[in-house]
């Protein structure tokens, strides 16, 4: 049973946001739209202070909060874990967006670009007509892994089939790939380094994990 | 991540999906869905006509949808709504609405008492899915709150009652008991907002969340709760019909500050601060979270 998971290394996230930027080249994400995000956290007080960079987006969970409320069967899950949205289903009541607990979702309402009202020639390019007034979220560039896959490549071993944050991300802080794979890369770092999930109280078995420290 | 937002980010912010709009559709989903109940109560008793309240309780129930339709960014599929009962409380909300427009009709046009008490009864069931709808989001820790649901079907009923009062009350209509029984809700109305309101103070919401309910509390409790009993004790008709319409009006109040001021997110956590570089573990952080939580 394959489970596609994240894994961001917090040890070696330096803030760089890359990952940022290589989501919205690929998806062409309006301004204010982030579906791979880097959180800066200051913790602690002086003299002990410390700066956290936290790399969050959608968290493809076992039990997705979007999908349960969805009104219109718009949200799905696939066997493999990812959670996708069918943009011609979606209705836009954001229900969605207020369900989830890792702010993860967004919804614009009107074409919005980088300067104002006149698009540059790439975002012209790329507009979508049919991510405006719906629901949009990270998708684990799923597109680009079932190619790959179908091309016979290794999700989280090979570029071509691996989120392009991911294959970005310049001090290998984030990882991707098949978490029931023993020997893939994610499956190893999760079971030899410390780890947490965001708000797992929550319920949502979040497909994101967080390393913290070495052993378990 | 915004840049007003502190905490890079982390903190809970008030949500932005959601507007008056929003609000809008618990307004007129409460008061008309209390209205049907407590309007079936006082036609009983002679005050009010069947159709009359199938009429006015379902206006106020369908300005409230028509809210939600002028928010949706798709409003066109609307019809998608329906697709999904097995586990939305927004679909079993549609299709209650449906169950109960469509019997509401016949209450309306055939002025007929029992259709309406079925009327009512469909609409305990609407704003049942109300309360759900917000505890189901689990997105916003004021709202998925176990308490919330009661509230809801407190601020419901007691909106519902002060309504039905001010139709009545100025006639001399109103029917036996319902001054009573207003007081009644109001007082429960009363105390499961204070319950509320201590659960969510007791770290099940953040710091922002507490904060704006705590500054709803005096006026809700003043103008929303005492005002109207004393005005209804005082005996007088034109003054229990204030109090009705201060006690739907404080209901509404509080509904448009539980979705537009203390929808605050959840943020983000780190039960540990990570090791870097030489540096050891560090305990975790909750940027917007008080220290009770």
């Amino acid at each position: 049973m394959t489970r596609y998971v994240m894994v961001a290394d917090l040890r070696r996230c330096v803030g760089c946001q890359t990952c940022t930027a290589a989501c919205k080249e690929t998806n062409a994400t309006p301004p204010g739209v982030q579906w791979r995000r880097v959180l800066d956290v200051e913790a602690g007080e002086y003299p002990d202070v410390r700066r956290i960079f936290i790399p969050t987006g959608c968290q493809h969970c076992d039990e997705p909060p979007c999908l349960e409320v969805c009104p219109s069967t718009a949200t799905a899950k696939r066997a493999d874990g990812i959670v996708t949205i069918n943009y011609d289903l979606c209705i836009g009541c954001a229900y969605c967006a207020i369900a989830c607990p890792y702010e993860a979702r967004f919804k614009v309402d009107k074409a919005e670009y980088a300067y104002g009202a006149t698009p540059m020639d790439n975002e012209r390019a790329r507009r979508d007509a049919e991510k405006i007034g719906v629901a949009t979220k990270c998708t684990f560039c799923v597109e680009r892994i079932d190619a790959g896959i179908k091309a016979g490549k290794v999700p989280g071993i090979d570029p071509e089939a691996t989120p392009a944050c991911v294959n970005s991300c310049i001090s290998g802080a984030l990882r991707f790939g098949d978490i029931e794979t023993p020997n893939h890369p994610v499956a190893k770092l999760v079971a030899e380094n410390k780890w947490f999930r965001m708000h797992e109280d929550q319920g949502t078995g979040p497909g994101f994990y967080y390393l913290w420290d070495n052993g378990q | 991540m915004s840049k007003s937002s502190p905490f890079g980010g982390t903190a809970p912010h008030q949500q932005s999906n959601w507007d008056w709009r929003a609000a809008g559709n618990f307004i007129g989903g409460g008061s008309g869905s209390g209205l049907l109940v407590f309007g079936f109560a006082a036609c009983l008793g002679g005050g009010l006509s069947a159709g009359l309240v199938a009429l006015a309780g379902g206006a106020l129930i369908g300005l409230g949808l028509g809210c939600v339709w002028l928010e949706i960014g798709k409003p066109w599929r609307a019809v998608n709504v329906f697709f999904h009962p097995q586990t939305s409380w927004m679909t079993r909300e549609g299709i209650v609405a449906l169950a109960l427009y469509t019997v509401g009709g016949g209450a309306a046009l055939l002025n007929s008492p029992g259709l309406l008490g079925v009327m009512a009864l469909i609409a305990c069931g609407f704003v049942y899915c109300q309360g759900r709808i917000l505890l189901a989001a689990r997105g916003i820790p004021a709202w998925r709150e176990k308490r919330v649901l009661p509230l809801i079907l407190a601020t419901a009923a007691t909106e519902g009652s002060g309504l039905a009062l001010a139709l009545t009350a100025p006639t001399g209509m109103a029917a036996p008991g319902m001054a009573q029984a207003f007081l009644v809700v109001l007082a429960i109305r009363y105390l499961v907002w204070r319950s509320y309101l201590a659960r969510l103070a007791a770290g099940k919401a953040p710091m922002g969340a507490v904060a704006a309910a705590r500054r709803l509390s005096p006026p809700l409790g003043l103008a929303g709760h005492l005002l109207p009993a004393l005005l209804v004790l005082s005996g007088l008709s034109w003054a229990a019909a204030l109090a009705g319409m201060l006690a739907a009006a404080s209901g509404w109040g509080l509904k448009y500050v539980l979705v537009t001021r203390m929808a605050l997110t959840q943020g983000f956590a780190l039960p540990v601060t990570p090791s870097r570089g030489r540096g050891t573990t560090g305990p975790g952080v909750r940027p917007g979270w008080g220290e009770a939580s």
